[in-house]
This record gives C-alpha cells, sequence and structure tokens, in this order.
C-alpha cells in the first residue's frame, strides 16, 4: 500500500486496507465471524460512490491497488474448494486442476495467437499483404482436429474413472463402522435424523472424524441440494425419493452447509453447520441431545415443518428412525417395480 | 366483480413499492415521450405503414432488435439491482431488496435476456441479412415472419406487464417444479411466465420453419448448400435446432400450465408427479437454446473475421462440419445440467463425455478463425475488435464448461457461483460480442449509414473490461463456496469480490450507455456516415452486391452464384452487379398487412387474461385472433407488383449515386 499515491483517499480503497489491516488471516466459513457496523456502512457508501462518480485516472490507479488488496485479503481466506478437508473432496479439487491444465494445452496456444496474428497482421503493418488467397491447408485442418480430439480422449477417459470414483452412491473404503444419518429438505430447514443413535438434530449435524458417513437424503418440500463444501459434492434432495451421499472428515473443524438449490423465500437462510470431532466428542454430544428430552413425534414434526425461515438449532430425542421412510412413502402410495435405478422411487 | 376482473385486485398493483413504482414511472415517461416525438415529426403514419403492417425481412429484422435493445437496459437494470444487493447483504445487514422482490428480478433477468434480448438480436439480424446473402427477395413466408415478430412483441410486453399487474415468478428463470406448482407459488408469478414463454415460443418456432424453407428453397441459382456463406449455414442449423427444439419447451410448460390451471399431477410431489422429468424436458430445449442462441454469432464472427482480414474464410468445409456436428450433439447432452440429480455413474460419465466432444468442433472454429487473420491485412474496424475480444473470452468460457462437464468437478461447482460465472462468459462473450458485431457489420446495410467508430471502440472496451471485472470475481466466490441466488449471506469473505462484481457491472453499464449514444449520435451525423457504394467493408458475400439500405425487392437481378463468396468473385471478375446488359423485368412482391400486428395485440389479451383468470378477455381474444387470422386466409390480394420502369429508375439512381462516391 506505500506506492499509493498521496492526497484524499476513495472510500473504496480505504476500506480496502482497513479491512486487510484489521482482519488478519480469515476466519473458517461457518463460524460466527462478528461484523463491525462501521465496516458496512464503509462498503455501503463505496458501491454508492463507485456507481455513481466518473472516475478519474487517478481512482483508477486506487482501484488497481484494491485489486491488489483483495488479492492479499483472498489469500488469507478460505476456499473450500480448493482447501479440502476429506478425501472425496480432495480428489474433486485434484480432478479440476489436472482438467484444468490439460485444457490450458489448448487454451493458452489459442489466445496467444489470436492476439499474435492480429497485432503481426494488422493493416498498418508494413509487411506485404503475404497470403491474400490462403484459405485451407490439410496439414494445419489435421491438427486442429486432431489435437483437442486427443486432449478430449485424455479428459473423457478420466471423466469415466473418475465418475465411477466419485459417485456419490459408492460406499468408501474404510475400515471404520459406517455412520448412518437420514437428511430431510424442509421450508428452510436440514432436519438430522441419527437412526442409529436414536436422536435427531435441526441445522446442526455432527459426526466424528475418519469415519466413513452416510446420508440417506430426501425432502418434504420443493428441491433442494445437499451440501457441505470442502467435505464432499452435492446431491438434491426430492419429495418422494432418497438420494444418497457418502464422505470421510479426515481432520475435525466446523464446515458451512447448504442448499445449493434455490428453493424460495427463505433460501439464503437455509444453512447449517457440520461438525467433524474426535470420536469422544461425538460421544458426547450423541449423549447431549439424548438428554434433550424433546421426543421427535407428530406434533413436534408438524410444528417444525410449518415453522419457516431461519430456524436455530434444536435438538431431538428419541429421533423418530422411521421418519425419513415415512416421508418417502407419503408422496409414493404404490410400490416401484423392482427395476428402478437410483434414485429410489 | 370476479366475473369481471378474475384474480385481479388493486391489492396486485405495487402502489407501495418505491422501487417498483419508480421503473414504472421511468418507463411511461419514456414512452411518453417516444409518442410525442413521433406525434411532434408527424410520423404516426410512417411508422404504421413502414414499420408495424411491414412484411419485408429488413424492416422486421430492425424492429427485432430494436425490441432486443430496449428490453436489454430492463434486463441489465435487474442485473445491476442484484449486483447492488449481494454487493450490500451481508449480514447482519438484509440489503435493500426484500426476497420477494429479489426472487423476481433473479428470474425476470434470466427469462429476459434469453427469451426477449439474445433471441430477438439474433432473429433480427437473421431476418436482414439471410435473404440478402442467399440473394433472395424476401422471406419464404413473409407475413408469418411479421407474425413472429408481434407474438415476440407480445411476450415481452406480458412480462413486462407483471412488473405493474401482480408480480413475476420467483422460480429462477428455469421455473423448477415443484417450486413452480400451484401449491408453492400460488401467485400469478409463474402464469405470467408460462405464457409470456408460450405466446414468445410460437413466434419463434413459426421463424424457425420461415427461416428453414427459405434457406432450403430461396437460394439464388448456383448456390449450392456448400457455397452458402458462413452465417447462413449456421442460421440453418439455428433453425433446425428451434424446429426440433422448441416443442419441447411448449409441451413442457403445457403441462406445468395444465398442472397449474385444471390439477393434473404431472411435476408435483404427490398424485404421482416426476419433478425430475419437467427438469429432463425443460434442458432437452434448453440445451439446444444456448446452441440456437451461439451458431449466429459464430456466423457473424465468421464473416467479420474474414471480410477484415481481406482474405477468404480459412476451411470453409471445416467450419460447415464443425457446425453441423455442434448441432448434432447439442440434443445428447442435456443431462450435464444435473449430475447431481443421482443418475448411476455410467450415465453422467456418458452425458459428460458427450459435452467434451462439442469443445473438439467448437476448437477448431476458433482454429479456422485465427488462420483466417494468418496472412491477411487485419483492420481494427469495431466489429472486428468484438470478434478478437470473443476469441480471447470464449475460449476461457469454454474451458470452463469442459471444467463443468467433468460429473466430479460438477458436484462440488455445480449450482454455484462458478456456474454463473461460466455462463455469463460464453453468453456475453460469445452471444452478445456476437451480436455487437453484427450490429456494427450490418448496421450500414440495414439502415445505409455507418455507425460512429470512436463511440463503438468506447463500448467494446468497457465492455471487454467491464466483463472481466464482472464475473472473474464470481468464477473464485465459486471456489469459495458460494452458492448462486442467495438474497442475503454471512461470509465476510466473499464481500470484497461482490463488490469488484458490482464494480464492473458499473463498467458494462457505461458500455451500454455508449452503444446508445453511439446509434444515436450516428442517426444525427447520418449523412457524414452515409454509405454511398452498399459495400463498405469490401465484403465477400451477396448483401453487399445491392445498395444499402437495399431496395425493397433486394435484387433487380437475381445474382448467379458459380462459387463461395459470390460478391467477392463478381468483384474480381469486374463490375460484377453493378454492370448492367439485360433489360428489367416487372418484381411481384408481398403487400403489407396489419394482420400479424393484431393478431400479436390479441395475444396479449390472451395472456393477460389467462394469467388472471378473465375469462371474458380469454374468450373475446382468441375469437379476434381467430376472425382475424381467417379473414386473412380468404383474402386474395396479397401481393403486387412493382412495374419494370419503376425499377429501373431505382437502379439508374443508384448507378448515379455509386459514379459520384
Amino acid at each position: 500500500m506505500s506506492n499509493e499515491p498521496r492526497g484524499t483517499r476513495a472510500p473504496l480503497s480505504r476500506w480496502a486496507e482497513g479491512a486487510f489491516l484489521r482482519q488478519g488471516p480469515c476466519a473458517p466459513w461457518g463460524t460466527a465471524v462478528a461484523v463491525p457496523r462501521d465496516r458496512f456502512g464503509d462498503v455501503a457508501v463505496s458501491i454508492i460512490d463507485s456507481l455513481r462518480r466518473a472516475r478519474s485516472l487517478a481512482t483508477r490507479l486506487r482501484s488497481a491497488s484494491l485489486v491488489l488488496c483483495l488479492a492479499l485479503l483472498a489469500a488469507g481466506c478460505r476456499f473450500p474448494i480448493l482447501d479440502p478437508s476429506g478425501p472425496i473432496a480432495a480428489r474433486e479439487k485434484q480432478l479440476i486442476l489436472i482438467s484444468t491444465a490439460l485444457m490450458l494445452l489448448v487454451v493458452v496456444p489459442v489466445i496467444v495467437m489470436a492476439l499474435l496474428f492480429a497485432y503481426l497482421y494488422r493493416a498498418s503493418n508494413k509487411r506485404p499483404h503475404s497470403m491474400p488467397d490462403w484459405a485451407r491447408s490439410n496439414a494445419i485442418e489435421a491438427v486442429v482436429w486432431i489435437v483437442p480430439l486427443l486432449i478430449v480422449v485424455a479428459l473423457g477417459s478420466l471423466a469415466w474413472t473418475t465418475t465411477h470414483a466419485l459417485d456419490p452412491y459408492r460406499a468408501l473404503e474404510h475400515d471404520g463402522e459406517t455412520l448412518e444419518i437420514d437428511v430431510v429438505a424442509l421450508d428452510w430447514k436440514w432436519l438430522f435424523v441419527y437412526p442409529d443413535q436414536n436422536i435427531a438434530s435441526v441445522n446442526e449435524v455432527v459426526f466424528p472424524v475418519d469415519t466413513p458417513v452416510h446420508f440417506n437424503i430426501t425432502s418434504d418440500t420443493v428441491m433442494n441440494s445437499f451440501f457441505i463444501p470442502g467435505l464432499a459434492g452435492q446431491i438434491y434432495a426430492m419429495a418422494g425419493m432418497r438420494t444418497e451421499l457418502s464422505l470421510i472428515a479426515s481432520e475435525p473443524g466446523t464446515f458451512g452447509g447448504m442448499s445449493a438449490n434455490y428453493s424460495g423465500a427463505g433460501f439464503s437462510g437455509m444453512r447449517f453447520r457440520a461438525r467433524a470431532t474426535s470420536p469422544d466428542e461425538f460421544e458426547a454430544w450423541t449423549r447431549e441431545v439424548a438428554a434433550s428430552g424433546r421426543p421427535l413425534d407428530e406434533a413436534a414434526y408438524e410444528r417444525l415443518a410449518q415453522e419457516k425461515a431461519n430456524a436455530p438449532v434444536i435438538h431431538y430425542a428419541p429421533g423418530n428412525p422411521d421418519l425419513l421412510q415415512s416421508l418417502i412413502d407419503k408422496y409414493r402410495h404404490t410400490p416401484p417395480p423392482k427395476t428402478t435405478g437410483s434414485p429410489e422411487h | 366483480m370476479n366475473a369481471i376482473f378474475g384474480k385481479l385486485t388493486l391489492e396486485a398493483l405495487p402502489l407501495d413499492q418505491v422501487v417498483t413504482m419508480t421503473a414504472v414511472g421511468l418507463a411511461l415517461l419514456a414512452a411518453l415521450g417516444v409518442a410525442a416525438a413521433i406525434t411532434y415529426y408527424g410520423r404516426w403514419y410512417w411508422l404504421w405503414a413502414e414499420y408495424i403492417t411491414s412484411v419485408d425481412h429488413k424492416k422486421i429484422g430492425i424492429m427485432y432488435i430494436l425490441l432486443g435493445l430496449v428490453m436489454l437496459l430492463r434486463g441489465f437494470t435487474d442485473a445491476a439491482m442484484m449486483r447492488i444487493q449481494q454487493s450490500m447483504a451481508l449480514a447482519p445487514n438484509p440489503g435493500y431488496l426484500p426476497p420477494h422482490h429479489y426472487d423476481q428480478i433473479f428470474s425476470v433477468h434470466g427469462v429476459i435476456m434469453i427469451f426477449f434480448v439474445t433471441m430477438p438480436l439474433v432473429v433480427g439480424l437473421m431476418n436482414i441479412v439471410v435473404p440478402l446473402q442467399i440473394g433472395a427477395r424476401d422471406v419464404a413466408f413473409p407475413f408469418l415472419n411479421s407474425l413472429s415478430f408481434w407474438l415476440t412483441f407480445s411476450g415481452a410486453m406480458l412480462v413486462n406487464a407483471s412488473l405493474v399487474f401482480g408480480e413475476f415468478a420467483k422460480t429462477g428463470w428455469a421455473a423448477y417444479p415443484p417450486l413452480s406448482e400451484l401449491a408453492f407459488s400460488p401467485d400469478v408469478g409463474v402464469d405470467y411466465y408460462i405464457w409470456s414463454l408460450q405466446i414468445a415460443g410460437v413466434g419463434t418456432l413459426l421463424t424457425g420453419v420461415n427461416f428453414l424453407t427459405t434457406i432450403l428453397r430461396m437460394r439464388a441459382p448456383g448456390m449450392k448448400m456448400m457455397r452458402m456463406p458462413i452465417f447462413t449455414w449456421t442460421t440453418f442449423c439455428t433453425n433446425v435446432l428451434i424446429v426440433a427444439a422448441f416443442p419441447i419447451l411448449t409441451v413442457t410448460l403445457a403441462l406445468l400450465g395444465l398442472d397449474r390451471y385444471v390439477g393434473t399431477h404431472f411435476f408435483t410431489n404427490d398424485g404421482g408427479g416426476e419433478q425430475m422429468m419437467y427438469v429432463n424436458l425443460f434442458w432437452a430445449w434448453g440445451h439446444p437454446e444456448v446452441y440456437i442462441l451461439v451458431l449466429p454469432a459464430f456466423g457473424v464472427f465468421s464473416e467479420v473475421v474474414a471480410t477484415f482480414s481481406g482474405k477468404p474464410l480459412f476451411g470453409y468445409k471445416s467450419l460447415v462440419w464443425a457446425t453441423i456436428a455442434i448441432t448434432f450433439f447439442s440434443f445428447v447432452v442435456w443431462l450435464h445440467h444435473f449430475f447431481t440429480m443421482g443418475a448411476g455413474a455410467s450415465v453422467n460419465a456418458f452425458f459428460g463425455i458427450a459435452t467434451m466432444i462439442i469443445a473438439v468442433p467448437t476448437g477448431v472454429k476458433m482454429f479456422n478463425w485465427l488462420f483466417t487473420m494468418l496472412g491477411g491485412r487485419v483492420r481494427f474496424a469495431v466489429p472486428m475488435l468484438w470478434t478478437i475480444g470473443f476469441i480471447v473470452t470464449f475460449t476461457i468460457g469454454g474451458m470452463t464448461g469442459v471444467l463443468l462437464a467433468m460429473p466430479g468437478a460438477d458436484f462440488v461447482l455445480h449450482n454455484s457461483l462458478f456456474l454463473v460465472a461460466h455462463f455469463h462468459n460464453t453468453i456475453i462473450g460469445g452471444v452478445v460480442f456476437g451480436m455487437f458485431a453484427g450490429l456494427n457489420y450490418w448496421f450500414p446495410k440495414a439502415m445505409g449509414f455507418r455507425l460512429s467508430e470512436p463511440l463503438g471502440k468506447a463500448s467494446f472496451w468497457c465492455w471487454l473490461i467491464g466483463f472481466y471485472l464482472a464475473f472473474m470475481p464470481l468464477y473464485v466466490l465459486g471456489f469459495m463456496g458460494m452458492t448462486r441466488r442467495l438474497n442475503s449471506y454471512d461470509n465476510p469473505d466473499w464481500q470484497p469480490w461482490l463488490v469488484l462484481a458490482a464494480f464492473g457491472a458499473a463498467i458494462i453499464a457505461v458500455g451500454i450507455a455508449c452503444s446508445i449514444l453511439q446509434i444515436v449520435y450516428s442517426i444525427w451525423k447520418r449523412d457524414e456516415l452515409r454509405d454511398h457504394t452498399g459495400d463498405p467493408w469490401d465484403g465477400h458475400t451477396l448483401e453487399w452486391a445491392t445498395s444499402s439500405p437495399p431496395p425493397i425487392y433486394n435484387f433487380a437481378e437475381v445474382p448467379r452464384v458459380t462459387e463461395i463468396d459470390a460478391w467477392a468473385n463478381m468483384k474480381v471478375d469486374g463490375g460484377g452487379m453493378f454492370v448492367r446488359s439485360t433489360p428489367y423485368y416487372d418484381i411481384h412482391m408481398p403487400r403489407n398487412t396489419a394482420i400479424g400486428f393484431l393478431i400479436g395485440i390479441f395475444s396479449i389479451g390472451l395472456g393477460f387474461g389467462l394469467v388472471w383468470y378473465i375469462w371474458w378477455m380469454v374468450a373475446v381474444s382468441a375469437v379476434a385472433m381467430l376472425s382475424v387470422l381467417l379473414y386473412r386466409l380468404f383474402w386474395e390480394d396479397i401481393a403486387y407488383i412493382i412495374p419494370a420502369a419503376t425499377v429501373k429508375d431505382i437502379e439508374m439512381q443508384r448507378l448515379e449515386e455509386i459514379g459520384q462516391s
């Protein structure tokens, strides 16, 4: 920031600098971060400023420094997709990086050639109009068909193997015993039922690290998408159907979870907290929930389903292990034929 | 009262919403201003006779483009409102748009940009250019063409009506059930969505039929398929896609309509409904739709890059076959829009690989454009700047698209801002850039004068820089786990990037302002910018062989074609269309008619009545539409003759003008 032009500073860059100094390394996603009021005020002012004012050269220089600040700011922030905490998410990240590298083999030459050819053959260049009628070359045609084709063959085989390896329905190879959790999407909250522990929890899901977790997912409302970035991919939650997702957390931590598929007015608040803990802490948590003494009976479920946006964390015990199947049956009166594949009907 | 007004009550008017009422007020003020100007200059009759009732493909094309540009202002305003909301709405601040309003805005933004901005721009360019490029005097069905336009227009008006009367859908532009079903969206928003798209969709389908017939049956003698200009080729493939894909949308929306109006259970949660069927059907139309938009843009870039490099297009045959390959593959990739819906790994992998295969012909096109520049003399006129901007930008969009086609990667990137950044990267970087290139390239042909260069360049640079500033942050936010359509959020890391994106949108706004200014300024200075020759860019294809603007009959004598780039060859052979030895003949042309306009206007009544359950209005509008159509069917006097002497006068005047310049 030292080489920033002196004089009255634009609110935008002042804000960015302030945020950078104040913030330090960013807090992990999902943990509650107290946001100073004045900071929001600065942002609002800066947006209005930047939209209304025509920008002079000096302010443009400042926005360049803003970009620099943003880059620094980002360096301390969390990118859950690129900073995974579980083996599934790690392989998904690896896949993104390999595919991008393969594609850059074509993308970089195209961009370089576009700028280079346009510059070299510009009309103002004194060089003669070298090939005014040149419009075909079998050699070049062969290269431009074959090279992209080869890269797509490589990407395609990668797609085939990884799609099978990362299929969310695939059971994870791990020695530990799998923890089963049923997930119900409601307007606009997530209900987690632990059939084996006979407990249930709203907007908070806890599981031990290094343990395969298997989610059975449905919806008692519109379509949603169950997603914990940083741990695994997402899968839709749909009424009358069961979808599945498996994951393992390889390190303890708190992760933000959400519905990734727009589901109506309260969608933005449809967030939950996913905590990966030590086995002992998990045991302690289940005991704590079991002690809540609030049964998830029909009346309690109805009340929960009616209550709409921004639900707090609520614990239930006993937790109604049959809830998921009964919700699926509610929409599917007739048994489906045996031949249907996933998702289950 | 119900019998008269249906569900429409005074409460449906957003009188208490400041933002909406300001928008309505401004729109009304603008409309009044335009009406006052037309009255002041005494142009009402001219407007009626020359445009509203016109069946001339060039005039219809101009009206399509005007509609697209006006709707661009609305669609962009929605975009800007979303960017401002998201840059503010870090908890505990809720921003200035409550979900009720914000959800309508992102839904209407998508609908308007796809159906009422890019579609009209694409169809408008097609209308102006294709009949000229194939040496035809008009399209195959001129009246149908007028009807298509007015149906598209009324669809757009119905969407705008939702601003004042009631509300628009709060479901996202794809309107997935069960959210779009009556149980979860009981108000009229989704009905506006259904009926505006149904009406505009019929118009688009008729356009498809019309242009397929035109291209197949009305080419100048000697113009074999493999001699057609590339823009005509891409238009041809686009219309194949329209005819094959739009009926799917029509049926899908009809089924959703049945669910909402008569209580069927096609897509409901209960009663045996199947929501996944809607998602499949919607994208079975939706994926071809993106190629319907982008193929004509590819055609524009092909014409522009050849003309402004002063060379024939490199690898013509390759480009044609690449276009055909894309046309075919666009129908076998739809599942990549929902890898996360629980299909098995083999199904997902199949659709992922099919999607990647599309990258091959698209990559080939890129290389063909690059090698067209090689060895040429590249003039950096405005259309060429858009083309180079496109090649760089679209390549990045293509790369992120292939990444999303990888199911394993899509599981973490789907529904995120990465996805939003990707499709804006391809639709803005591909379609919008292409339409601006085409607008600058063919404007002199349609209007008779060029667009101002400096303002065009200013617009290009603002759009380009604004685009990168607005959408690159969204890619980053996707990696940070931010999903789309969020009204508010609690992660402070996201905010700086959203502020940056809002700033980018502001630069795009300057770009749009430059474009408007460019058009207004060029109209003002039209005498200085006049194109006297009809061939201002040293073009290759037949549209440059006639005057700018062309006479109503396009060509006094239908040209004979012996090679690709017919006009370039005629120029080399000496004189081409400029020299005439044969006598002039009478020309048979279709007569103007108000029927298309009337049916379009009545269809607004039909849609509005259906939205609000005003059944008398539905009945009256339907009967009126049918009556005027029947009236037209029994009309025998639908054409007239331009006598040879008049043709001769017009052509002599033109030769004189060319001689002077």
